[in-house]
């Protein structure tokens, strides 16, 4: 392998050498330094004698006299199922103490893309125990979901909830021997103190021993927040499409990653796309949340939940923007649920899941769930249209039904999305609350569900005791 | 993709000189503009994009991770083409037309690898043959010479291609043959067989444009009753995530009475596409009974695929509607999403370091989008016949807002807009298509249609429909001040006469197996129905009868219910019977 002393630009993350040998696209370089430091990165553009170079760790200590050693491949992860239980770094390298790690195989980090033909469609309903998720935007194995959060809002603690709470009920029910359960967590820039409350959740719970750990924290390089999410998902497949395993893979703070993308574009000088994020960001981003799913034939399966915190609770912003035209759904935070004390504040109503329609009903959840959801949605965007004209009116002005409908959509949050972080509802629970709620309401007004239905499941006390209650205020 | 088998026009070798993502430089190849070439030692797919002095730029298909400067490229000398014939009905490709169930059989893996190439139709699988021509006759370029039963649906018919000259039959064979056997020839010495080639980023030469005079009925009833779209026609979707793009697109693919269906997935979901491989052969045709795949083409270059391939899927998907077009055939269009298209054009123009345009799209994005629809049309054929391509584009403006540039030029040329509203998705009312906003510039042509084939009065009862929510659109910004009982009583009335045009009319459950589809004439009853309900209505409430009460009868409610109802016309009879009857008991 041979040494080049030959840089001749260091810029930002960037690092520019003269080479004489064809070097390929994406390889991975060595610089070390002339204090002794080794130093990884990777080729971003390779033509005839000069390659630019992105390093991961940033270019802090290399100058003219460091040497540049190319390794001749693409950047691989080690892989083994004894990842389980581990902690690495954002590069894939132990952290914890722990042995060698003596892969079973080394894969290309980059991934190849699934053949939408050999894809199996995701339809098997995850019980998060959430009732803001399983009610009313299911989570299926296979799906990617994102969290869309703000700053300062309990995105962790929802994420750890569904890690610790998520079972295929079907699976349990039939005593079937499924697939094992693991758990990648790949953190991207987040506080040492967030990364804590972490790891304290899956000690405690036992979840580390199922789970492999990738930690770049804030004052870990921001380059190698590229490689993170990467060396994740490559574990990930693995572990899903060759171990079995069914996956679930926690990436945070999907704001970071894309920061730091922005950050190599700018040192590139490429022309910016919106707001100054680079233009290909939808197809890198594509690149990770693709690499969910089911694939035919094969038993395991991979499921993503990426968090992102949405600049300034922005969701038109590229990040949150980009993903959502990428991800099957999100599951939105709102600041006013927060500060209402609702736990956790999802806001239903700008939330999605694009793999509910197949993965509920007879069978997999309940026959009643289409109806109950589609009406409790109606429901609740009525009440919310209500609010605005009560506070110029006032009650008195509304009709009945009207009032009925604002009394639904306070019940709705404060009883069907307010549940705490430490309660866990099965789908039967979470329909049976959405039946109550329902109940307040006229009969005629549920025309979204079928009048069968309404027969079996409605609470013929319930609306009248809430007029009673009503004309007491 | 089409192989190039033509070993005279291979040339010299070229270099690798530069590798940058899906752009590639090459020194020394002797190359044309839009060449297929082959790159790398591993032989990945490009297309030359730019000639400079002695270096050509290549856009590759496939990934370039490794791919480094000295290896070769090796040109095919032929333009990217794909393989028309018998086959590609029931396939599902990839941008270049590479069948991806045989991509996956070639690759042994769930996982795209490299380097792969494989013919768009099947080479080897024989078709019988029926001529439709005899010795002696003679045919010009467009004739059909022979049929094929290509799948349980569609005959496929085997003609002369465009860019022969034509003349005597002197040979005709009848049976059993591969696509490559040769079924007929000419006195000029041309050969027809069953397989033609045409390269993508060319139309394909018809006759005259035609005003359309037919809809495309799409069984969804705010397109076929407020915002139709004609055979031949174009529409756009834009909206932002979540406001179901996607779901009206494979909407229209399940259910309008096309004859062909390409449904291209542009840089979008892998699941989705899944989903349509799964669902179509099992769903039935409206038309013929017989599955949906069976008249469906797919071109699925998912968000990550190769971008560059993702280019040149729209192209691929065009050219094979132009062919089937060219049979007579009533093709539809869906490119979902031609956003991501466009930012293909944008990620590739932006390595070549061109000047950009509007933010960042290059110059020629206006023109780009203007020749993909100008493809669409009702066209008179060469050979006297009458085939059509309607076109329906998703765009995917950023943050939802549409004056971004992709959906600004995509508006100055269709002449149907379905214009997707978040808020209605947040309510769940779908399809969220915005009624104040959305246009069909079709609706008069088509007039005399409705009148024929559904209701005489159809035109004046959709302007009911649609004054009424005028007049609600209205109304509700002095709701917002005062509240609704504060109106007159007429205008209470109105609302509540509009409330069922919204949710009982407009709204449709995609995911509801009767809702789904709704024949043109029951979108017309359910209509009746609801304006009965207001003619009635209004009568008692001239002769005293109080909004309340009209608004408390029971039948009321029951119009909600006429999208799920199966037997739909005794339905809306009862219903209608029920509404006169129990409105004229309250005076
Ligand atoms: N006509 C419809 N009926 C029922 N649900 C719909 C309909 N259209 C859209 N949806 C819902 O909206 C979600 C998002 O729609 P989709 O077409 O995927 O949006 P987009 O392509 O614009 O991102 C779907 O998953 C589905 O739940
Ligand atoms: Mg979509």
């Amino acid at each position: 392998m041979k040494e080049y002393q030959t840089i001749t630009e260091i810029s930002g993350p960037l690092v520019f050498a003269e080479v004489d040998e064809p070097i390929g696209y994406d390889e991975i370089v060595e610089i070390e330094t002339p204090q002794g430091d080794t130093l990884r990165g990777q080729v971003l553009e390779s033509s005839d004698g000069l390659v630019s170079i992105q390093v991961f760790e940033g270019t802090g200590g290399i100058d003219r006299n460091a040497s540049v050693r190319f390794l001749g491949e693409t950047m691989k992860m080690p892989v083994t199922e004894d990842l389980l239980g581990r902690v690495l770094d954002g590069s894939g390298n132990p952290i914890d103490g722990g042995p060698d790690i003596v892969p079973e195989e080394r894969q290309d980090i980059v991934g190849a893309a699934i053949n939408p033909y050999s894809r199996e469609y995701p339809e098997e309903f995850i019980q998060t125990g959430v009732s803001a998720i399983d009610g009313m935007n299911t989570l299926v194995r296979g799906q990617k979901l994102p969290i869309f959060s703000g700053s300062g809002l309990p995105h962790n603690d929802l994420a750890l909830q569904i890690a610790r709470q998520a079972t295929v009920p079907e699976e349990e029910e039939g005593g079937e021997e499924g697939s094992e359960f693991a758990v990648i967590f790949g953190a991207m820039g987040i506080t040492a103190e967030e990364a804590n409350e972490f790891m304290d959740d899956f000690e405690r719970t036992g979840a580390l021993e199922r789970s492999v750990v990738f930690m770049n924290l804030a004052d870990d390089p921001a380059v190698e927040r590229t490689v993170t999410p990467r060396m994740a998902l490559t574990t990930a497949e693995y572990l899903a499409f060759e171990k079995d395993y069914h996956v679930l893979v926690i990436l945070t703070d999907m704001t970071n990653y894309c920061e730091a993308l922005r950050e190599i574009g700018a040192a590139r000088e490429e022309v910016p796309g919106r707001r100054g994020y680079p233009g290909y960001m939808y197809t890198d981003l594509a690149q990770l949340y693709e690499r969910a799913g089911r694939i035919e034939g094969r038993d395991g399966s991979v499921t993503q939940i990426p968090i992102l915190t949405m600049p300034g609770d922005d969701d038109t912003h590229p990040i949150p923007d980009l993903t959502g035209y990428i991800t099957e759904g999100q599951i939105m935070m709102d600041r006013d649920l927060n500060s209402q004390g609702i736990e956790p504040p999802i806001n239903v109503s700008p939330s999605l899941s694009r793999l509910m329609d197949d993965g509920i009903g007879e069978g997999l959840t309940r026959g009643d769930h289409a109806d109950v959801k589609d009406q409790l949605f109606a429901a609740y965007a009525e009440g919310k249209d209500l609010r605005d004209l009560v506070n110029i009116v006032g009650r008195e002005a509304l009709s009945e039904t009207d009032n009925k409908y604002l009394d639904f959509a306070d019940r709705f949050e404060e009883e069907f999305v307010q549940q705490g972080n430490d309660t866990n509802r099965t789908i039967d629970e979470t329909l049976e609350i959405g039946w109550d709620l329902l109940s307040m309401l006229p009969k005629e007004q549920l025309n979204r569900i079928d009048e069968d239905l309404i027969e079996e499941h409605y609470r013929e006390d319930e609306g009248e005791s809430e007029t009673v209650e009503a004309t007491a205020d | 993709m089409s192989q190039a088998q033509d070993t005279e026009t291979v040339q010299e070798d070229g270099i690798i000189n530069s590798v940058s993502g899906p752009v590639v430089t090459a020194a020394d190849l002797d190359a044309r503009m839009n060449d297929v070439v082959y790159v790398g030692d591993e032989g990945l797919m490009g297309e030359v994009i730019e000639i400079e002095g002695n270096l050509t730029t290549i856009q590759v298909y496939e990934e370039t991770s490794g791919v480094g400067p000295g290896e070769p490229v090796e040109n095919t000398g032929e333009p990217l083409s794909v393989d028309l014939g018998p086959g590609m009905l029931d396939s599902i490709y990839d941008g270049v037309q590479r069948p991806l169930d045989v991509l996956e059989q070639k690759m042994g893996s769930a996982f795209l690898d490299r380097g792969v190439d494989a013919p768009g139709i099947d080479l080897e699988k024989t078709w019988e043959f029926t001529p439709e021509v005899s010795e002696g006759e003679t045919v010009e370029p467009g004739d059909v010479v022979g049929t094929v039963p290509e799948t349980v649906t569609i005959e496929h018919k085997v003609m002369v291609p465009p860019d022969y000259e034509g003349g005597e039959v002197v040979s005709v064979e009848e049976g059993s043959f591969s696509v490559e056997e040769t079924v007929v020839e000419l006195s000029t010495g041309e050969e027809i067989s069953m397989h033609q080639e045409w390269p993508v980023r060319e139309a394909r030469p018809a006759g005259e444009k035609m005003t359309p005079t037919d809809p495309l009925v799409t069984g969804q009833r705010i397109q076929d009753g407020l915002f139709p779209l004609a055979k031949g026609g174009t529409a756009a979707i834009p909206g932002p995530f979540g406001s179901g793009k996607t779901v009206t697109q494979q909407q229209l693919a399940k259910w309008s009475d096309a004859d062909i269906v390409v449904y291209i997935g542009c840089g979008e979901r892998g699941n989705e596409m899944t989903e349509v491989i799964e669902d179509f052969p099992e769903l039935p045709d409206p038309q013929t009974g017989n599955p949906l795949m069976a008249r469906t083409c797919l071109i699925a270059n998912t968000s990550n695929m190769p971008v560059a391939a993702r280019e040149s899927c729209i192209y691929t998907g065009i050219t094979i509607a132009e062919y089937y077009r060219d049979m007579g055939y009533d093709v539809a269009l869906m490119a979902d999403s031609t956003s991501r298209w466009a930012e293909a054009m944008r990620e590739i123009s932006s390595r070549l370091e061109e000047m950009p345009g509007e933010e960042g799209y290059p110059a020629y994005l206006a023109a780009s989008l203007s020749e993909f629809y100008e493809r669409a049309g009702l066209f008179q054929l060469f050979n006297g016949g009458v085939g059509s391509i309607s076109v329906v584009g998703a765009v995917s403006p950023p943050g939802g807002d549409f004056s971004e540039p992709v959906t600004q030029n995509t508006l100055r040329i269709v002449k149907t807009f379905w214009a997707l509203d978040s808020d209605l998705a947040e309510k769940r009312h779908f399809p969220s298509i915005n009624w104040n906003e959305s246009y069909s510039l079709y609706s008069q042509q088509l007039d005399p249609w409705y009148r024929e084939n559904v209701a005489q009065d159809y035109p004046e009862v959709r302007q009911w429909a649609v004054d009424v929510l005028d007049e609600e659109a209205e109304l509700q910004e002095i709701v917002q001040l005062v509240g609704k009982d504060a109106l007159p009583e007429d205008q209470q009335l109105t609302l509540e006469v509009s409330r069922y045009i919204r949710e009982a009319w407009l709204q449709q459950d995609a995911f509801n197996d009767t809702d789904t589809y709704c024949e043109p004439e029951k979108t017309y009853r359910m209509l009746q129905a609801i304006k009965t309900f207001n003619d009635e209505a209004f009568n008692a409430l001239e002769a005293g009868v109080p909004v309340e009460e009209i608004s408390n009868i029971d039948a009321a409610p029951q119009l909600n219910r006429m999208g799920v109802a199966e037997e739909w016309n005794e339905f809306i009879d009862d219903l209608e019977n029920s509404i006169e009857e129990q409105i004229r008991e309250l005076y």
